[in-house]
């Protein structure tokens, strides 16, 4: 009887499980981050650093959302992101990004303000030119470069010609120490 | 074994003991296990033909809730997002999980009992097929709750379907459930063929052999060519979204038409899959209702055979726009013109019949001349758009709703409805009401012709397909209004069929064998028939085997009653050829089953899914072909027909 | 004729449709416009009144066959009624074929006449169609005098238009029912079609192949007008776009540059340059803005800068927040981009 009640409540946990991840992954948003460029605390940007890590709690909007990383990727090259990254993000005049060496931090927060500040040596400032929303899904596909999304998120291939191989065979290249 | 007339009654036929044996070979074992494992024809085809129908309620529902958004301009019912989902499974539903699914389960019910055998060519193939088509449902069902059902139409186009215009899993749950569907269609057409190909009653020749059991053969044969192609299709857009090919990628050397050609190489066809079975529940419920047999049984046989064969000339029609080669599209306008000549040719025969007979209008016949009027209607308008000039106007916008839906409604509904009144004493024992039945037909005649009827002149006023809404200045608000009024007709004719179905089931009148006087074997059985079909294995004598039916109508005896045998008869003649032993039920079909959801579905995620999945469907493979009955014994000398 | 005065002229008639009838003359396929549209608005009433004729031809028979059936004491049997029937299924089969091969005869001789309409002195556009508007392009030898807008295409009565139509993206399709039948717009595919507006007029198109959230809100308009009209749109539509005029047009301009617009739209006379987005040089000229989804007003426009996702959710154009003197200075420039 217990027993029966024991698998039941797993059931139910599993269901909701399922229930939760799928859903939001498959989430459409299309205004959910509200508009406004918020100016942005100073975060740290590695472990070298004195700083908070941010709480906001729009930084892990879209991480795992599969539409925002496909968003992600049409602003990308909308925005001509490669133009200095490279359309595969390998680098050029910026540096690579899908590579696993992050100089000013790999995390959301990091990345937003790297796009939102600008950074010396180059990166513009794009606060007040990209809308928040849309800045979130292009740190989402940022980071998916990189493999530091969960793979079901990854986009497949693009309708575009092909660089190299497709993004889903596109592992983190590792740089050398 | 032999044939033995009532005379020689005594001499062969069944006493007390054998019936009783016979009824416990062929019975199902008791509980929710017997109904696990049951390969009984009729229990897996009327859980087929249930779940088919849940889908269609389902798919009436996403179709009420798209007409109550498009009731008026810029109604704020639902958003974008999911009116694309709603206008997808609606589709997809009605083609995949209804449309085919239940013609295929109401053959799979009728098609044993009318050619005189037990049971069909494969029992646990059979049962197999309803497994993997209700996981491919559930799949479908499934996804759409968790907010990832498809959303880029019921056929699904290439670049919007493709990796990255329709970013995540949702075309992905698309393409595994046309390949569940597919997969069980393709198993219920080979059991339709080779039973009535092999398993027909001695005497039934091909010319003796009702016009049901042919159009389900044609229906088989379209099903064996056209499915493989939208599994090719459906194939390589996952392998497109899963795995990086570029097979519609123009960039790369793709090309989004091929995807058009190989879906709707199947997707023509496909509708003709509904409609043939279709016209063959006309043309079993004319002559009964019309108490004459049927005028021009050659011609008609010869129409169903021409339109299988013809249906396959006509999937550029729907690519008219698409800037392919005139000269070549030209073709397919012809064709599509000619393949009106065969259907032309059966509702002629149809109408002389009932002219030439005593017609009783009962349910069944009204719903068979509500098929007619609407099935014309339909077909005008197919004539219409398959002029080039015209379609480029009609393309894509609601006159092809229109049509589309009076051709299936009243071209394959309708009669389904009609079989749904005809055969129901005979799966239940119980009649229907006929003041109920009345009540269904004129609502859901009414309702159709409301609803469809003003969608014409929407479209030629301008008012595309697929939109989710609509500016007020244009002027479509009134007619879309009507519409929707329409739309809820239908759904109050589908409640009433409803409560005359569970009311019947309950408190019905007690049918008896043949409540009609009709003449197809079927009727010969009680109803519900038992497990074995028949006590005895009747032998045909004409046509019309019961209305042909010599008053010592010889039945074939001599046959095991501890096995589960089968006669089989040659292809031609029927004559007797060879005593075939079936195996019993088993749990492996389900299994199997299972096993091939996991390979699909899992496919969806990862690749391990093609691992794992085999290496379930391996025991469940063993198990199903294990226990083996005794290979067939061909008959002796003695047991020869004279 | 100076070309400010031939614009003030044309859009006194332009305003006046405007008031009068919202946006012009309603969709109709059998409304034609055009001679293209006209052939097939001849085979439309052809196949109408046929198919009824059949129609009730076919449902007379079966009524009349009912009512002789249920008068019947007996069934007709018997050798000489089979000849009968099969006299009468024989006739109306012949007589079915007959009407399909009338049908298909003019079926492909309108055909060939639609087909039939190059002319080397037509004038050829090219549509580009993206998700969820309409790039138009007038073509020219010359680089100086191709001109780019958005989703309005204005042509000149009784000249021929080659219209070539390629895709962006997915496959969408182009349709003004007034004036011809649809063509599908499919990537890696370059479709082609002809047409001619033979009146003046406003005509509304549509996308007609579903491409996604906001198909059902991607129209445009082909505004027919006479020759000369017509040459002093398509010159005052070549110039760049005029500097402007006061001082919240300047800080209007200085806002639409500073903010995120020239990161998709292109003016020219400025540095904003790019072909993501629709066309903006000439905004003010133009009827409708959202691809026909809302009237060019001064209300509407500020609407839709500021949350077009509100309007046409899933759009690509994110969400502007602008404080209301920017909002105010941003619709003035805008507006003065006629």
């Amino acid at each position: 009887m217990i027993k029966r009640t024991l698998a039941r409540s797993h059931l139910r946990t599993l269901a909701l499980a399922v229930l939760l991840t799928a859903c939001e992954r498959e989430q459409r948003g299309y205004r959910d981050i509200p508009p406004g460029a918020t100016a942005f605390p100073a975060v740290q940007t590695s472990e070298l650093q004195a700083g908070p890590k941010s709480t906001d709690p729009s930084a892990g909007a879209y991480q795992e959302n599969r539409w925002a990383v496909s968003e992600g990727q049409t602003f990308y090259a909308q925005y001509n992101c490669g133009g200095c990254h490279a359309p595969g993000g390998g680098g050029g005049m910026g540096p690579p990004l899908n590579d696993d060496e992050w100089i000013y931090g790999s995390d959301p927060e990091n990345v937003f303000a790297t796009i939102v500040e600008g950074r010396p040596n180059g990166m513009p400032s794009f606060r007040g030119k990209i809308d928040n929303g849309q800045l979130w899904q292009l740190v989402a596909y940022v980071r998916t470069m990189s493999g530091l999304t969960p793979p079901d998120v990854w986009p497949a291939r693009s309708d575009h010609m092909q660089e190299s191989r497709p993004a889903t065979d596109a592992l983190p290249q590792r740089q050398l120490p | 074994m032999s044939a033995t007339t009532g005379e020689q009654a005594g001499a062969g036929l069944l006493d007390a003991a054998g019936r009783a044996e016979l009824e416990r070979t062929w019975a199902a074992r008791p509980g929710l296990w017997g109904w696990l494992t049951s390969t009984d024809h009729k229990s897996v085809a009327t859980r087929y033909v249930a779940t088919a129908f849940l889908f269609f309620l389902l798919g009436g529902l996403e179709a009420m809730v798209m007409r109550v958004q498009l009731a008026r301009p810029e109604n704020g019912l639902v958003d974008p997002d999911r009116y694309a989902q709603l206008f997808t499974m609606h589709g997809t539903t009605m083609m995949f999980l209804f449309g085919v699914p239940v013609q295929l389960a109401v053959a799979t019910y009728l098609v044993p009992l009318m050619v005189g055998t037990r049971n069909v060519a494969f029992p646990r193939l059979n049962a197999f097929g309803f497994w993997t088509y209700l996981i491919g449902g559930l799949l479908l069902y499934g996804g759409f709750v968790l907010n990832t059902g498809p959303d880029a139409g019921w056929f699904s186009y290439v670049p919007l379907s493709g990796p990255q215009y329709s970013p995540g899993k949702r075309v992905d749950v698309w393409a595994q459930t046309v390949t569940f569907t597919e997969i069980a269609a393709l198993v219920a057409a080979v059991e339709m063929i080779v039973t009535i190909l092999k398993q027909r009653a001695p005497g039934m020749s091909l010319n003796r052999m009702p016009l049901y059991v042919w159009a389900v053969l044609v229906t088989s044969f379209v099903v064996l060519f056209a499915m493989p192609s939208v599994a090719l299709a459906s194939m390589m857009l996952a392998f497109d979204r899963l795995v990086g090919t570029h097979f519609f990628n123009p960039a790369e050397g793709g090309d989004p038409l091929l995807w058009q050609h190989l879906f709707w190489f199947f997707g023509h066809p496909e509708v003709y899959i509904m409609f043939i079975p279709a016209t063959g529940f006309v043309s079993e419920i004319i002559p009964v209702f019309a108490r004459r047999k049927m005028f021009g049984h050659t011609a008609l046989v010869l129409s169903l055979v021409a339109t299988g064969f013809l249906a396959f000339g006509l999937w550029v029609h729907h690519m008219f726009t698409t800037g392919l080669p005139q000269l070549g599209q030209s073709f397919f306008t012809a064709a599509s013109m000619m393949i009106a000549i065969p259907n032309g040719v059966q509702i002629f025969c149809w109408i002389a019949t009932l002219w030439a007979g005593r017609p009783r209008f009962a349910t069944p016949l009204l719903f068979v001349l509500g098929f007619v009027f609407l099935f014309v209607l339909g077909g005008i308008t197919g004539v219409m758009v398959a002029s080039i000039p015209f379609d480029q106007q009609a393309h894509d916008t609601h006159f092809i709703v229109a049509h589309l839906h009076y051709v299936q409604l009243g071209g394959f509904v309708f009669p389904l409805f009609g079989a749904f009144y005809f055969w129901f004493p005979k799966v239940t024992g119980r009649m229907l009401s006929e003041t109920l039945g009345r009540w269904n037909f004129w609502l859901f005649f009414a309702g159709v012709n409301v609803t469809f009827f003003p969608l014409h002149f929407l479209g030629l006023m301008g008012m595309t397909r697929r939109v989710y809404t609509y500016h007020p200045e244009t002027g479509w608000g009134a007619l879309n209004l009507l519409a929707t009024v329409g739309a809820f007709m239908i759904a109050a004719s589908v409640l009433v069929f409803l409560a005359n179905v569970f009311r019947s089931l309950r408190s019905g009148a007690v049918a008896g064998d043949d409540p009609w006087g009709a003449h197809t074997l079927e009727w010969e059985t009680p109803s519900p028939p038992p497990p074995y079909n028949f006590l005895h294995i009747p032998i045909v004598q004409g046509l019309y085997a019961l209305w042909e039916r010599t008053a010592d109508r010889p039945v074939v005896t001599g046959m095991i009653t501890h096995r589960r045998e089968i006669l089989l008869t040659t292809v031609l003649d029927a004559e007797p050829d060879v005593r075939y032993q079936h195996p019993g039920p088993s749990i492996a079909p389900l299994l199997a089953a299972l096993a091939v959801g996991v390979t699909f579905i899992g496919g969806i995620f990862t690749t391990w899914a093609f691992v794992v999945g085999p290496v379930l469907l391996f025991p469940a493979l063993m198990l199903w072909m294990w226990k083996q009955s005794p290979p067939a014994e061909p008959l002796t000398e003695s047991e020869q027909p004279a | 004729m100076h070309p400010l005065r031939a614009l003030g002229r044309a859009s006194v008639p332009a305003a006046a449709m405007l008031v009068v009838g919202g946006c012009g003359q309603a969709m109709s396929a059998v409304n034609p416009a055009g001679p293209q549209a006209e052939r097939i608005s001849d085979l439309t009433w052809y196949l109408t009144i046929t198919g009824s004729a059949v129609f009730l031809v076919v449902l007379g028979f079966l009524a009349y066959a009912v009512r002789r059936g249920r008068r019947r004491t007996e069934s007709a049997e018997g050798p000489e009624a089979d000849r009968a029937m099969a006299r009468w299924v024989g006739g109306a089969v012949g007589v079915t074929t007959l009407i399909l091969l009338t049908t298909l005869v003019y079926n492909f001789a309108t055909g060939r006449a639609l087909a039939d309409f190059a002319d080397p002195d037509a004038l050829t556009i090219r549509v580009t169609g993206h998700q969820w508007w309409w790039d138009v392009q007038y073509v020219d030898r010359a680089p100086s005098r191709r001109l780019t807008t958005a989703n309005e295409i204005h042509v000149p009565v009784g000249r021929r238009i080659r219209l070539e139509v390629q895709s962006r993206d997915v496959i969408h399709s182009f349709w003004a029912p007034n004036l011809h039948g649809k063509v599908d717009v499919i990537p890696g595919y370059g479709g082609s079609t002809a047409f001619r507006a033979d009146r003046p007029g406003v005509y509304h198109g549509r996308c007609a192949e579903f491409c996604g959230l906001q198909h059902a809100r991607m129209d445009f308009l082909v505004i027919a007008e006479p020759e000369e009209q017509f040459a002093a749109w398509f010159e005052a539509q070549l110039k760049s776009s005029a500097p402007p005029g006061d001082a919240v047009q300047q800080k209007g301009q200085q806002v639409f540059l500073s903010k995120g617009c020239p990161l998709c739209h292109a003016v020219r006379g400025t540095q904003a340059n790019s072909r993501v987005g629709p066309d903006l040089t000439h905004l003010a000229s133009r009827r409708t803005i959202a691809a026909g989804t809302l009237p060019n007003t001064r209300g509407h426009l500020g609407g839709w800068v500021l949350d077009p996702q509100k309007i046409k959710p899933g759009a690509k154009m994110p969400p502007n927040p602008l404080a209301a003197d920017e909002l105010h200075a941003l619709l003035g420039y805008l507006q003065s981009l006629k």
